[in-house]
């Protein structure tokens, strides 16, 4: 396959820059692509024209935006489509996502699917979130509800910045309302991960969404920064030094890392047994990569038993050539990663508090030339003291906590995904109020189940548009 | 081989042949009881070899051992102060020093006489004599200040100064603190563009590549521009400059009618010149020491006193051949790539300048 020339979009025109960053197969070492990497000026720049790329999306109705976004939804999983120099049919997209982030390709193959399902129900999804507005009044900045209450919601910024993750491509169904809110779109890929914010912008302009709405600006660390800096709101991922960066900061909406756990009551935990599916599915599928796969288990007995069970379903599980169908681990192609986390993990067990219980299934850390992979890992923690009770890595990785079910709220720490089983009803309740949970499942549900009418970390429309007073006496401003 | 070959390779060995014979100058000088410093003197004494005999050549530099910047912080400061130049008045410039204590140079003359060899690189039609300039960048212990004051005032100008503190910025960035980050800068540019303003007959600007950015950024903002303020003349440096951040700078900050000159240097070395810099070539910037006086290197990461080929990448390796200071083989925090001798600078250079890659994550660059 030839080498694809990736230029920066400056509300859509291609920028070709003298510095490049070529993205590499991780397995042959074949080069993939070079990709212009911006210069913090250039962003300097376009933000001028930021407001413009709103008005251009206010100008088409929001029914059209969303009908355009269904075309996309087709495009972007079925056609090809530029990019660069050079055109991308859904298998290149594929193994190009999987060649330079380790994913493999049937797992990029998915995450297109989850794209897809998102653009082609815009309309429903944008009407659980905005809780059933009229879409027009995003465009007005006012209206009158159905149920007759004048309500007005003012845009925060013309346009969203993004700093996005190298590692999980699941992650871009959270920008992908955007457009059709008519807010511009400044993305800064991961450097690993240039594929999707190219595919999806081609598919929006083929759609006839105007190019003048994006802008595309890879780049080293400091770009991103500056994204941050320039926009007025800007969802950003990271790790957990970003997460504390920028926490109490309102522009900004971080994601980090989600320490997803499953919480056993005391009133279902003798029959663990029946869950031991949730709970491998939880930890294990999409590699364990996601912020919403769970990294811990939290019971108050039974946790030896527990963290057996689970070594014994992923312990032996090996990896596969990325493009096998049944690869079911992600490889980490930065060079060093995969030896720095386990490094990491055999410092935690050095305490003594825990126990891994997947030794038995053989070495954990399989290196290779330009890659290495971490087979999953259950660790047992007597308690919640232990260093590796509340940690989270991006793979099959899996803390099996035992802790009183009384002390459980007050030593899990800020959660993203929370599956709780129990029908204890004043713990549920308990659970309902715990503002440190942010997805609250009851029940057996996997951590990675999504309900795409619900928000996730935050709903993006109230990130994007403040609800505020309003009163009017035109003649003509009502509606 | 061509004539311009030809012609070329006899300029350099006649560079050659200079840089030896400044070496054993510097050498005679820096190691003499009667005019070298203590720290050379003593230095010498525990070498168990006489340099003064034995060092005639820059080659033979390599026998002393990989100088140690180390060396150069904390008093007293003397120390550095060759017998043979006592009782002339006396600058210390400082470089780091965000924590900690700062590196030291002494000098007396040698930022002058550095700035004046650079004046003589600089196009008259953009840089005109009697210019006033605006030094837009750090000051206080650095010399920067002192030196483009100099270079001014020996262009026949008068300059008109801004600070800027980079030990506090890096402070900034450190703490994460980017609001105050650009209020400072702000702060900074504000300034400048009330001198701009103000009817001094301004034509020529010594900025770093972020503040360069900024002050543009700002003009524009007011309705104007560097080249309608009469800027003509860009003298810049300080931090990393790349062929990408000056090919936005000369297309889409300044335009045509204004000269940008990318400068490499420290307070260590002095300032190493750069090729014109044009699209043609895209963009690349090309640096050469001011030899005899300063000489850079680009040596192989695994062995300092091996030089690399042609285009190949290595570490900068700095050496300084004052009567004020002999610093022989400082390891710089930067690589590039090696490049040719040319017409007007007939000795090695180095492109692509660049924190050397495994320090660059832990050192702050590009602040200011």
């Amino acid at each position: 396959m030839a080498v694809l020339n990736i230029p920066i979009l400056r509300w859509g025109q291609p920028y070709t820059s003298l510095d490049k960053e070529a993205v590499v197969h991780f397995v042959t070492g074949e080069t993939l692509a070079r990709v212009s990497q911006a210069n913090t000026g250039l962003l300097g720049r376009d933000m001028r024209f930021a407001q413009r790329a709103r008005q251009v999306l206010a100008d088409i109705p929001v029914s059209d935006l969303i009908a355009m976004m269904k075309k996309a939804a087709d495009l972007y999983l079925n056609g090809t489509l530029p990019i660069g120099d050079g055109a991308q049919t859904p298998d290149d997209f594929a193994r190009q996502q999987s060649a330079s982030t380790g994913l493999p390709e049937h797992m990029c193959k998915a995450n297109m699917a989850k794209n897809n399902f998102v653009l082609t129900n815009m309309g429903q999804i944008l009407d659980s979130l905005t809780r059933g507005l009229d879409l027009n009044i995003l465009t007005r900045g006012y209206g009158v509800e159905s149920r007759g209450v004048t309500v007005s919601y003012q845009a925060q910024a013309p346009v969203l910045g993004l700093v996005l993750p190298s590692n999980s491509p699941g992650v871009h169904t959270l920008w992908l309302p955007v457009i059709p809110m008519q807010i511009g779109l400044v993305l800064k890929p991961g450097p690993q991960e240039p594929w999707t914010p190219y595919r999806m912008t081609a598919a929006f302009t083929e759609a006839g969404a105007p190019k003048e709405a994006i802008s595309i600006y890879p780049g080293y660390g400091e770009m991103g920064a500056e994204v941050v800096r320039r926009s007025n709101r800007t969802m950003i991922f990271g790790g957990l030094p970003t997460v504390e960066r920028y926490r109490g900061d309102v522009r900004v909406q971080v994601h980090g890392p989600g320490f997803s756990k499953i919480l056993l009551g005391d009133d279902v935990v003798d029959d663990w047994e029946k869950y031991i599916d949730v709970m491998v599915d939880s930890v294990f599928l999409n590699s364990g990569r996601g912020c919403i796969n769970c990294s811990g288990i939290w019971a108050s007995r039974h946790t030896r038993e527990i963290a057996e069970a689970l070594a014994e379903r992923m312990g032996s599980v090996e990896p596969k050539p990325p493009e096998d169908p049944q690869a079911t681990l992600a490889a980490f192609t930065v060079p060093g990663a995969a030896r720095a986390i386990w490094n990491s993990i055999e410092t935690g067990l050095s305490d003594g508090s825990s126990e891994h219980t997947t030794a038995r299934f053989g070495a954990r850390l399989v290196e290779r030339e330009r890659c290495g992979y971490l087979r999953p890992v259950v660790i047992h923690c007597n308690s919640t003291e232990a260093a590796l009770s509340n940690t989270e890595f991006m793979f099959p990785f899996v803390s099996v906590v035992k802790c009183p079910q009384e002390e459980m709220l007050r030593r899990i720490g800020s959660t993203l995904v929370c599956s709780v089983i129990t029908y204890d009803e004043m713990f549920q309740q308990e659970l309902i109020g715990a503002t440190h949970i942010d997805r609250l499942n009851l029940g057996p549900v996997p951590t990675i189940q999504l309900d795409w009418l619900q928000p996730h970390e935050g709903n993006i429309v109230e990130f994007l548009f403040r609800p505020r007073a309003f009163q009017s006496r035109l003649e003509k401003a009502a509606v | 081989m061509s004539v311009a070959t030809n012609e070329l390779d006899a300029r350099a060995r006649q560079s050659r042949e200079l840089l030896d014979a400044q070496v054993r100058e510097v050498v005679e000088w820096h190691f003499n009881a009667e005019t070298g410093c203590p720290f050379w003197l003593e230095f010498a004494s525990k070498l168990g070899w006489n340099p003064r005999s034995e060092i005639k050549s820059f080659d033979d530099l390599k026998r002393f051992p990989p100088f140690e910047d180390e060396w150069l912080r904390g008093g007293p400061v003397r120390r550095w102060l060759p017998k043979g130049l006592e009782g002339k008045p006396i600058f210390t410039f400082e470089t780091g020093g965000t924590t900690g204590v700062p590196k030291s140079r002494l000098q007396i003359e040698d930022f002058r006489i550095d700035y004046e060899m650079f004046s003589d690189t600089l196009p008259e039609g953009y840089f005109p004599r009697g210019a006033n300039w605006l030094m837009l960048g750090p000051s206080g212990p650095r010399r920067l200040r002192l030196a483009v004051e100099h270079l001014c005032q020996y262009r026949g100008g008068i300059c008109f100064c801004v600070d800027l503190d980079p030990r506090w910025v890096i402070k900034l960035i450190k703490w994460g603190e980017s609001e105050a980050l650009d209020q400072y800068k702000a702060h900074v540019v504000e300034q400048a563009i009330t001198i701009l303003g103000a009817g001094h007959n301004i034509k020529c600007l010594f900025t770093t590549p972020k503040l360069l950015e900024a002050l543009a950024e700002e003009l524009e903002n007011r309705g104007t521009s560097i080249k309608a303020c009469d800027i003509t003349g860009i003298f810049a440096g300080g931090t990393e400059f790349t062929p990408q951040y000056t090919r936005f700078a000369m297309e889409e900050l300044l335009g045509s009618g204004v000269y940008l000159t990318p400068t490499y240097g420290n307070t260590l070395m002095g300032l190493a010149c750069s090729k014109p810099v044009t699209p043609d070539d895209g963009y690349k910037i090309s640096y050469f020491a001011p030899e005899p006086r300063a000489v850079i290197e680009v040596v192989s990461f695994d062995d300092s006193n091996r030089i690399v080929g042609y285009g190949e990448t290595g570490r900068v390796k700095l050496t300084t051949l004052t009567r004020e200071t002999f610093i022989p083989g400082f390891l710089e925090r930067d690589e590039g790539e090696r490049e040719h001798p040319c017409e007007k600078y007939p000795w090695d250079g180095v492109s692509g300048v660049r924190p050397f890659r495994k320090i660059a994550g832990q050192t702050t660059v590009g602040v200011y």
